[in-house]
């Protein structure tokens, strides 16, 4: 009788073990996605596909871009979810793009995605431009607020602006490459060269000039709205201003890296990474996601902020990147220093 | 016997030495050495060689490598024509335009000036082998099949570079004044920063080595603090202290922290203790005799301190001097937080490569920041061994008389530094408790709440202690068992040079040049050891790399004191050698053992350079967290996280005290002598 | 060589050894044999290459040329664990955290012998060396003549064919060093192990030895007994580190030497007639005479310039006539003929005791 039990003990073991094998698939996915989310997005993935377990490879965009491009002869990444689409165009231009067609790819806004079929790439949300606005220090130098980008340029505000490094921030780019986009590359430099006279630091991360400027160490710091948004939330007394000229944006995407030993959960992962239930998840920080239909409007930021956006070329600013980056750099950096 | 011409030199009779045979302990010494040689020349060489190797890998269009063809509005095909034939008659581009990097582009559209992309005209394309690619779009191709594109299409085409090697990069580096500005900057800022080390650590450790002052003790373990944290946080204090909203801020009177300013102060404090240990060092080894004699001739005491103190201390001061313009030069930390636009060499490796993808260049860079870092361990080496003799020389130590004014004098000049020391460390505590400095300065415990920010939590805490504790015990391992058996081998001189130079290699080598060296070798898929790439495995191999110099020369100390006649005498016994290690040597060596250990712990807390570029996020450190958290903005978290690191370290400290004295206390009996 | 032939197969056999540093050469053509339970002390100033030699026959410094035999068999390529003796040092060189005990039973723990086998060994070496109550002790809580007993008794626990000692008695005081002396050489008596010892000191090789090897510049100058080495030195670096001489250039006239002030009597043997010769006199073959002793051959009237009191003889500063010469005479002798400071004294300097050697112009 034991005998039997024993057996039968022994089979179920072995059936149970064999299922949780096939069930912990375990995905590495390297992302840009904020820290303070990273573990939310995990776990309302996991919600649906328990199955699946994600082990997060995160740093900021140049970080994560610039790992992805050193491991491209051995690859480590099975997926990149939320990495800006500049970088995935990068990526995709070294072949190292796996694409797919994931289900419900109709419902996206068409800049949302790769223009290719099957995409490359699928887009999740826009992140854009945004000015932090100390109020309290402004107040203590007598800056008056700005409401352009060319306002910035105005000497008031000499020594009291911080923005992204364009070579390690993605935001710092989107903002160089919009700037470009909108005033042409003549007047665009040259509007650089009046701003880079009022900059007090070009800072390595995006979110950085936000919290600079909330914590008073500057006044006005050239970020990205979520942070803004997250920022002011802390409770740092800042103001958040939208450019009138318009801002640049870039889109936070999912891909597949071609060569993954993990196809299948690749795939289901991006499924899920443009449904509906993702999109919600995406628009609880930002205020515009791909499927135009369930954006909704994020506290502390202007209502009309989709409207702001500029018309992003992003395989220009794509192609462009090295270019712009060695003219940047031959402007700006270290040039600071001559004076 | 008739041996009495003595003078008469017979010389050796031709044939050749004789050799021993190698017995069994002979082989298995022979086997670790050439084993923990291996090991260093898998972890060290060979990186470096691929890092060397990278640095002359150039990109550029290779125009001879693609061909064009083009129709008139009507179809009829012009001839396939080579894009390096139509250079040449337009002179459109010279070869150094054709150079760039990895990420260069260079649309073919540059070649026909009468492009319009709302012509009719069809274009066709192609490389002439399989490795000539270019982007259609976004679109790599890679293949040499013609292919063909309208105008409007032809616009969005892209050559892209192809590698070669050559000297381009170093020609390009010379040619950028940004990038080699830095190395007046990096020189500059080493500079100011070891003298005044050297000045605060000089009076320091002449108040605690020659004079009667009291709570010296209490002085030598502040001074020791600025070990027990990574380099960057002094940075994050000074943002407290004198950044926009510091608390001291108009001590600067309008200057700005961020900058040399900053990175000065911030060096200052974390050499300190390295200068201070070394110069201390040379203080105690004084002679009383010396004093006396200046005494009796009459002579000042100014006199006295410049033609007695100072040339006996002289070597401790080279030594220091050394040591502090590399750990400077060499730091990468410290510059990264407080510097702003102040650019250094080890910051520009970085730069290059996470913000640039420039590998290339970062190869280069690291090149250059090698020269003044060997440079300097080149000196130290020659300076130490000198030292050495000096301190074989039988003399009387110097005691100290008491001088009430001189002595209340220098605990003056300690406090000042203690509290320059102990304020940066309070600042930072302070910093991790407060809400939301300045506007809320509520008391909190949300900063430490690591889960909430870049940098990878409390997981890359866990991760920094496990990788520490790896690195003690992997490291002591390796580094004792390699100094051992490099010491007490017979014969075999070639290998024992050639282990010996390897072993004091890596002080010469950067952090951040070891990392770089990293990615370029073991993440290159031909190479079978790239599965530890991405793993602790590496983090381990890299610090216990980074670090060996000094344990193998601590260990190599130690051995070097045991009675050379105890191998001798076990063979003579005919014991192996392994029951002499492990019965004798090694609880002889015990304090020291654990000295390496602890030294290999707390660096492998705090070290920086060497793994940010090596972590992932499985394997994300505590000492990078802070740097990223720091990135990010969330300065208060990352100082409480090197806080973290603090309490970890100082806990470490006082196990090993603990664990010293209990095991001095234990093997008393047999230590007297 | 000049040695005597033995009855027996040597048990150590050294042929045309060489050892070079560089280009110095340290020790030259070596041959030398050393016979089963003879005690054999290497002896000679520092730099002769003794040591060199000691170290070439454990296996820890390889000889350059040359052939070492043991008990028959060639060991001169063996590494140190391949051969069979045992070291002492004069640094001891014992183990410190281990226990006196552990300390002699090293080399018998690990060789399959059971514990209480090795344990009454122990007891047996400890009582041997004359400390059977130390055993559980630490090195550095005995003298250093105990711990030098100690490093002996762990050297002989093996039961070795050798026993090698490096000047292990030159780190103690006098006394001790004295009364080891002998214990060491009861010991090996009562072992009857082949003994190499190396020292230089001549008064530890004189009391200990069967034979010395007296060796200068890395060549060996003689072998013998130690009365043979002292009453007849080979070579004159011979007489002059063995004991004291007085010595003097001197011509050789048949039976005779002749030098400034001076004409002896002498064994010249070997010398041909008009040579040049060094000739050297031991202060105690110069014997005191009373004035009144009838004539005999080199007989001498001294003066004696100055006296100096040893201890257990006093020592003579004499002239004669310009020749200045040092004498040892013994208390009793200077109390039967007072001997004083400024008087006069007959001495005589026995012909056979008047040592010749091959001048240095030769």
């Amino acid at each position: 009788m034991t005998k039997y039990l024993t057996g039968a003990l022994a089979s179920l073991a072995a059936v149970l073990l064999a299922s949780t094998a096939i069930a912990q698939t375990e995905l590495t996915v390297y992302s840009a996605i904020e820290a303070d989310d990273l573990e939310k997005y995990a776990a309302r993935f996991n919600e649906d596909h328990p199955d699946i377990t994600i082990n997060w490879v995160r740093d900021s965009t140049g970080i994560v871009t610039a790992k992805l491009l050193a491991e491209k002869n051995n690859p480590v990444a099975d997926v990149v979810w939320g990495l800006a689409a500049t970088s995935l165009l990068v990526l995709k231009a070294e072949g190292m793009l796996e694409p797919y067609e994931p289900a419900g790819l109709d419902r996206l806004d068409p800049k949302f995605r790769d223009t290719d079929t099957p995409p490359a790439w699928v887009g999740m949300d826009a992140w854009a431009a945004a000015i932090c606005f100390n109020t309290v220090e402004a107040e203590k130098h007598g800056l008056t607020a700005p409401t352009s980008w060319k306002d910035l340029a105005d000497p008031q505000y000499r020594g009291h602006i911080v923005m992204p490094h364009p070579a390690s921030s993605g935001t710092g780019f989107l903002d160089v490459s919009s700037w470009l986009q909108l005033f042409g590359e003549e007047e665009g430099w040259a509007y650089m060269d009046a701003l880079h006279e009022n900059i007090k630091e070009y800072q390595h991360s995006g979110s950085k000039p936000c919290r600079h400027a909330g914590a008073g160490e500057s006044v006005i710091g050239i970020s990205f709205e979520f942070r803004a948004s997250r920022t002011k939330a802390d409770g740092a007394p800042i103001d958040i201003i939208v450019p009138s000229e318009g801002i640049g944006w870039d889109m936070e995407a999912t891909a597949i890296i071609a060569g993954t030993a993990n196809e299948e959960a690749a795939k289901t992962l991006v499924d899920w990474s443009v449904s509906d239930k993702a999109m919600e998840l995406y628009n609880e920080g930002y205020a515009l996601v791909a499927v135009p239909s369930i954006s909704r409007p994020v506290e502390h930021l202007p209502e009309d902020f989709a409207s702001m956006l500029i018309d992003n070329d992003f395989e220009w600013a794509a192609n462009n990147r090295s270019a712009i980056l060695d003219e940047w750099t031959k402007r700006y950096d270290g040039k600071s220093e001559a004076q | 016997m008739s041996g009495a011409s003595v003078q008469t030199a017979t010389a050796l009779p031709p044939g050749r030495d004789t050799r021993l045979a190698v017995d069994r302990d002979g082989w298995i010494k022979r086997f670790f050495v050439i084993v923990i040689g291996l090991y260093l020349v898998g972890a060290l060489a060979l990186p470096l060689y691929a890092m060397l190797s990278k640095s002359f890998v150039t990109y550029s269009f290779d125009l001879s490598r693609y061909e064009v063809m083009r129709s008139d509005a009507e179809g009829n095909w012009g001839p396939a024509r080579s894009l390096a034939a139509i250079n040449d008659e337009l002179g459109r581009f010279t070869p150094q335009d054709l150079a760039s990097n990895v990420n260069g582009r260079l649309a073919p559209t540059e070649f026909f000036p009468d492009f319009s992309f709302r012509s009719p005209e069809r274009w066709r394309i192609r490389g002439l082998d399989a490795e000539s690619h270019y982007l259609v779009g976004l679109d790599l191709i890679r293949s040499d099949e013609w292919r063909e594109l309208d105008s409007n299409t032809f616009r969005r085409v892209n050559l892209r570079p192809l590698p070669k090697t050559g000297m381009d990069n170093y020609s390009a580096y010379f040619s950028n004044p940004a990038l080699f500005g830095s190395i007046g900057n990096s020189v500059t800022i080493a500079a100011i920063s070891t003298v005044i080390t050297l000045f605060l650590a000089f009076g320091f450790a002449y108040a605690i080595n020659r004079t009667c002052m009291r709570f010296k003790s209490t002085f030598r373990m502040i001074a020791m603090m600025p070990i027990l944290v990574p380099s960057l946080l002094p940075g994050i204090a000074l943002v407290y202290m004198f950044g926009t909203q510091g608390y001291l801020t108009p001590l600067l009177m309008g200057h700005s922290i961020y900058g040399p300013i900053g990175i000065v102060i911030g060096s200052v404090f974390f050499t300190f203790p390295h200068a201070f240990l070394i110069i201390s060092t040379a203080l105690s080894i004084a002679d009383q005799r010396q004093y006396e004699a200046a005494e009796s001739l009459r002579a000042s005491s100014w006199r006295t301190f410049w033609t007695v103190t100072i040339p006996g201390a002289r070597y401790g001061l080279i030594s220091a001097a050394f040591v502090t313009f590399t750990l400077v030069i060499t730091d990468f930390g410290l510059p990264k937080v407080i510097g702003g636009q102040y650019n250094v060499l080890a910051v520009d490796i970085y730069k290059q490569v996470i913000g640039q993808q420039n590998f290339e260049m970062g190869a280069v860079v690291s090149v250059i920041l090698l020269v003044p870092a060997v440079l300097a361990f080149v000196v130290d080496r020659i300076v130490t061994r000198r030292q050495v003799s000096l301190l074989s020389a039988r003399s009387v130590p110097f005691q100290p008389r008491p001088d009430r004014k001189a002595d209340r004098l220098w605990l003056l000049w300690c406090i000042c530094v203690a509290l320059f020391i102990t304020s940066i460390i309070a600042t930072c505590q302070a910093a991790a408790l407060i809400r939301f400095w300045p506007y809320d300065l509520t008391p909190t415990l949300a900063n430490y709440d690591f889960n909430r920010m870049d940098g990878g939590g409390w997981a890359a805490y866990w991760n920094s202690l496990q990788m520490a504790g790896w690195t003690a015990v992997v490291g002591t391992v390796i580094v004792f068992t390699g100094a051992y058996m490099v010491e007490k081998i017979d014969g075999f001189r070639s290998g024992r040079t050639l282990f010996q130079f390897l072993a004091m290699l890596p002080m010469a080598i950067p952090g951040m040049v070891l990392g770089l060296a990293y990615i370029f070798f073991f993440n290159d898929p031909a190479n079978p050891a790239n599965v530890i790439y991405g793993t602790m495995v590496i983090l381990v191999v890299s610090t216990v790399t980074h670090f060996y110099t000094v344990g193998h020369l601590t260990a190599l100390t130690a051995l070097k004191q045991i009675d050379a006649e105890f191998e001798p005498v076990a063979s003579s016994l005919r014991q192996p050698f392994w029951r002499l290690f492990g019965r004798v040597t090694v609880p002889v060596c015990l304090p020291t053992i654990l000295d390496i250990s602890i030294y290999m712990f707390v660096n492998a807390m705090t070290t920086v350079s060497a793994v940010v570029f090596l972590y992932s996020t499985k394997t994300a450190l505590a000492s990078v967290a802070v740097l990223n958290m720091d990135d990010a903005g969330t300065i208060a978290p990352a100082a409480a996280m090197g806080m973290m690191i603090f309490y970890t370290n100082a806990a470490a400290r006082i196990l090993h005290a603990m664990a010293s004295r209990r095991i001095m206390r234990r093997t008393q009996a047999w230590r007297v002598r | 060589m000049t040695d005597r032939t033995p009855a027996a197969q040597p048990y150590l056999e050294i042929r045309n050894l060489w050892k070079a540093f560089g280009d110095f050469v340290a020790l030259r053509d070596i041959d030398l044999d050393i016979h089963p339970g003879e005690f054999v002390c290497f002896l000679g100033p520092s730099g002769c290459g003794k040591t060199t030699l000691l170290r070439a026959i454990a296996g820890l410094d390889p000889q350059s040329r040359g052939t070492i035999r043991q008990g028959g068999k060639d060991i001169s390529t063996l590494p140190a664990s391949g051969r069979d003796y045992g070291i002492v040092f004069q640094s001891y060189a014992l183990f410190p955290n281990l226990t006196v005990e552990r300390n002699i039973a090293f080399g018998l723990e690990n060789t399959g012998r059971p514990k209480a086998e090795i344990k009454a060994r122990v007891a047996e070496l400890l009582a041997l060396v004359g400390l059977p109550e130390q055993g559980q002790k630490y090195p550095a809580q005995l003298s250093g003549g105990q711990q030098q007993r100690i490093a002996l008794a762990r050297a002989i626990a093996i039961s070795p064919g050798l026993l090698l000692l490096d000047e292990p008695l030159s780190a103690l005081d006098a006394k001790v060093r004295v009364h080891l002396r002998h214990e060491i050489k009861e010991l090996q008596r009562k072992l009857g192990v082949t003994t190499i010892m190396v020292t230089h000191d001549q008064e530890e090789a004189l009391s200990m030895a069967d034979r010395i090897v007296v060796m200068n510049h890395g060549v060996i100058e003689q072998v013998g007994t130690p009365t043979e080495i002292y009453r007849h030195p080979a070579t004159l670096f011979v007489a002059d580190f063995i004991g004291e001489t007085n010595h003097f250039d001197a011509q050789v006239q048949s039976g005779r030497v002749q030098m400034a002030g001076l004409d002896l009597a002498a064994v010249t043997g070997g010398h041909a007639p008009g040579s040049a010769v060094r000739v050297a006199i031991r202060p105690e073959d110069i014997l005191p005479m009373a004035s009144d002793a009838p004539e005999a051959e080199n007989r001498l009237a001294a003066q004696v310039a100055d006296m100096e009191f040893l201890g257990s003889y006093w020592r003579a500063h004499l002239k004669v006539g310009e020749v200045a010469l040092v004498a040892n005479f013994s208390m009793n002798a200077v109390r039967r003929f007072d001997i004083r400071s400024g008087a006069a004294q007959l001495v005589e300097i026995p012909a056979e005791r008047v040592l010749v050697f091959r001048g240095a112009s030769a």
